[in-house]
């Protein structure tokens, strides 16, 4: 397991007129590991990912992906639907959003959009039959079906995905993220509205994603008990910038982190910080 | 404690009688406001000129009280059947009747539009209404592709329709190019103006985007009235080429058709070979269409229809996705104008009106959006519904609308209101179309 770092947020800034959201956010996540991005509400944790992965424009700082084989590429500079395709950033969303009158299996297979297209021969092919798309539509299935077994909605592959249970959509949204076969995962929440045994599964399956896959996984998330189970390594942000960072050990016992929770002002946290140190 | 739910039953009738009353009140007086000029004031131009007019508060006040009345009724309806969607009134066993009724239709309505010629053959009144239905189900199938599957708005379809019409005109006209040859070019021409449409409005949804797309249905047919040179303007192109059966012509001449297999000449041939003509054509875009829905070309198009950001998020480029989607619907759209310039031998703006956009629009929402069998049934019923009440003289636009509005009352998302998985591992399950998005982009 190398040590290289996938991702590296270089003093990213993203003011929306005059508000800023994020302000010279720097850190980095490191290939093959689990990254937590945590903050009260508002911290702008959102607003990174949605940077990342092309949704917004940041106003300054650069963000830097490095692939296995050392390319690296400028996330800021790609636009939205190129950053899943070019750079392999999967994502999910804090409100889930699949397609809710497509199957558990299409949406799998809307997933795979880029590689059938050109197995189709950007459609021409597959419109005649071509045995070359059958083979890949037959392999992209056979993926489909292993990612299902995976989260263990198998038996509702040919169900309607608005017709699954809360968690199972869940799942679902994070099988879908992978069939694109990305780099790095961002997870937007994905243990929220989850009980305490889905989100124990849930922190199972991430963990066997990042091991047995070898994606790097960046995590924002409320829930502390999946954050302190499955992170590597824990960023945590407040009012848009970075206020600690570390293991989640490191992160637990930080007076600044516990200030922040709390909603303590800034003097009293000042106070809690010396007390600490 | 069973007497509980009938005593809070009463409760809510009893309180729903003021309700209705006011409800009843409240309609009848606008129904007086609007009919009091309408109906209960008559004008007229004298015999010197001057103006003339007389009362009718008679009429007025019945008509206000039919408004009353059938407010009370239609409230206590409402009432008793509760609100619950008709829908589910529905036993499942009929469901389950009707559902296997549904998949053996489409088999027995392809047989029947198969054999329409042969049943029909001295008929020609029910052969050209049969081609003119065929071509509104060709219309419906190609819109069906970008509001239906794409969920893209359109409301300017008619505009493919008439390039279409006039490059297969104008290009047989001058050059006298054969239907054969232009077809394809009609198709490639509109499929084109199908995507100097989509450009700009790759960022509108919804509503906006309607708007746009029916100003763009406006141009097209603005530009064919003025641009006189090339397009005779209000005249129109006259003389268009009939098709010819790979280059038989199928007219009473010595090379004809009729003359080559030594059988008697009829004007029928060409009537029944149009109509075969269509059918190939329609039946052309319906695989088309259902091949596609199972490309991932066709899976991207219904994802956009489901969610556009989603989409994105997966590395779908979602600005050629609905490209294609604009470029497939209008090609379409120019194979059915390229067939209906040669049908008629004559065109002009007149047929490419806001009005047929309109229709091919009601017949895709009619008949299920992204339902194939609903929009051929849509089709067969708009077009071939609307000439049964011919009968009804004055009162027929009257009837046709009432008769709409029972239908999206009854089945609100179209008659095949499901949708059919483009993939599946074990089994096939129609897909609610509670479900299923209706498109904001």
């Amino acid at each position: 397991m190398s040590g290289g770092r996938i991702l590296n947020v270089d003093r990213l800034t993203m003011r929306f007129g005059g508000i800023v959201a994020v302000q010279d956010l720097s850190f980095s996540a490191e290939q093959r590991k689990v990254t937590a991005l945590i903050g009260p509400n508002g911290a702008g944790k959102t607003t990174v990912f949605n940077c990342i992965t092309g949704f917004y424009k940041p106003t300054g700082g650069a963000i830097r992906l490095t692939h296995d084989d050392g390319r690296t590429i400028a996330l800021e500079r790609l636009n939205d639907f190129r950053i899943a395709r070019q750079a392999k950033v999967a994502r999910t969303f804090q409100n889930i959003r699949l397609f809710p009158g497509m199957t558990a299996l299409e949406n799998l297979m809307v997933a795979q959009h880029n590689t059938l297209m050109r197995a189709s021969g950007f459609t021409f092919l597959g419109l005649i039959g071509a045995p070359t798309y059958r083979s890949a539509e037959k392999s992209a299935i056979d993926l489909a079906t292993a990612w299902l077994k995976r989260v263990g909605l198998l038996d509702r592959a040919d169900d309607a995905a608005g017709n699954l249970a809360y968690g199972d959509q869940r799942r679902l949204e994070i099988a879908r993220a992978m069939c694109t076969e990305p780099a790095l995962l961002c997870l937007d929440e994905p243990a929220a509205g989850l009980n305490a045994r889905e989100s124990a599964a849930l922190s199972e399956l991430l963990l066997s994603i990042r091991d047995e896959h070898g994606t790097s996984i960046l995590l924002i998330e409320h829930d502390m008990s999946v954050v302190m189970e499955i992170s590597d390594h824990i960023v945590v942000m407040d009012h848009g910038v970075k206020i600690a960072e570390g293991t989640p050990r490191e992160v637990r016992d930080d007076p600044r982190v516990i200030a922040a929770y709390l909603g303590a002002d800034e003097e009293e946290a000042m106070a809690v910080m010396e007390s600490g140190s | 404690m069973t007497a509980l739910p009938s005593e809070t039953m009463q409760t809510s009738r009893a309180a729903g009688i003021p309700f209705i009353l006011k409800k009843a009140f409240l309609s009848a007086l606008v129904a007086l406001v609007l009919f009091s000029l309408m109906i209960g004031i008559r004008t007229e131009a004298g015999s010197d000129g001057q103006l003339t007019y007389w009362t009718r508060f008679g009429d007025l006040a019945s008509i206000v009280g039919i408004v009353f009345g059938g407010s009370i009724v239609i409230e206590l309806l409402r009432q008793w059947l509760g609100p619950t969607g008709a829908e589910k009134l529905v036993p499942p066993a009929v469901q389950r009747g009707l559902s296997r009724a549904g998949r053996l239709l489409a088999p027995a309505l392809l047989i029947f539009a198969l054999l329409v010629p042969v049943i029909f053959y001295n008929q020609r009144y029910i052969l050209d209404l049969a081609i003119l239905v065929l071509t509104y189900v060709m219309l419906g199938w190609g819109l069906n592709v970008v509001v239906g599957l794409a969920g893209l708005l359109d409301l300017g379809y008619v505009a493919f329709y008439a390039v279409g019409a006039y490059s297969y005109a104008l290009l047989a006209t001058n050059f006298g190019w054969s239907f054969w040859i232009c077809l394809p070019l009609a198709g490639i021409l509109a499929a084109f103006w199908g995507v100097m449409l989509g450009f700009p409005v790759l960022r509108l949804r919804g509503d906006y985007l309607a708007i746009v797309t029916l100003a763009f249905g406006e141009i097209i047919r603005l530009v064919i009235i003025n641009w006189q040179d090339l397009t005779g303007g209000p005249n129109g192109v006259s003389g268009i080429p009939r098709p010819t059966l790979f280059g038989i012509p199928l007219d009473n001449s010595d090379d004809g058709l009729a003359a080559k297999l030594g059988i008697e000449f009829s004007a029928t041939h060409r009537i029944i070979f149009l109509f075969y003509l269509i059918l190939a054509l329609a039946l052309l875009t319906n695989w088309v269409t259902i091949r596609l829905r199972r490309l991932p070309i066709g899976r991207a198009w219904e994802a956009l229809r489901e969610d556009e950001v989603a989409c994105r998020a997966l590395g779908i480029n979602t600005t050629t996705t609905k490209l294609t989607a604009f470029a497939t619907g209008a090609m379409f759209g120019g194979f059915a104008g390229a067939f209906f310039a040669t049908r008629q031998g004559f065109i002009s703006p007149e047929s490419f009106t806001f009005q047929e956009s309109a229709l091919v629009l009601a017949i895709v929402v009619l008949g299920g959006m992204g339902s194939q069998l609903g929009v051929a049934l849509a089709a067969l019923a708009m077009i071939g519904g609307f000439e049964l009440f011919r009968g009804l003289e004055t009162y027929r636009m009257l009837v046709f609308g009432m008769a709409m509005v029972l239908i999206m009352i009854w089945r609100p998302r179209g008659l095949i209101g499901h949708r059919a998985p483009t993939v599946y591992l074990t089994k096939a399950q129609a897909i609610s179309s509670d479900l299923v998005k209706e498109g904001h982009g």
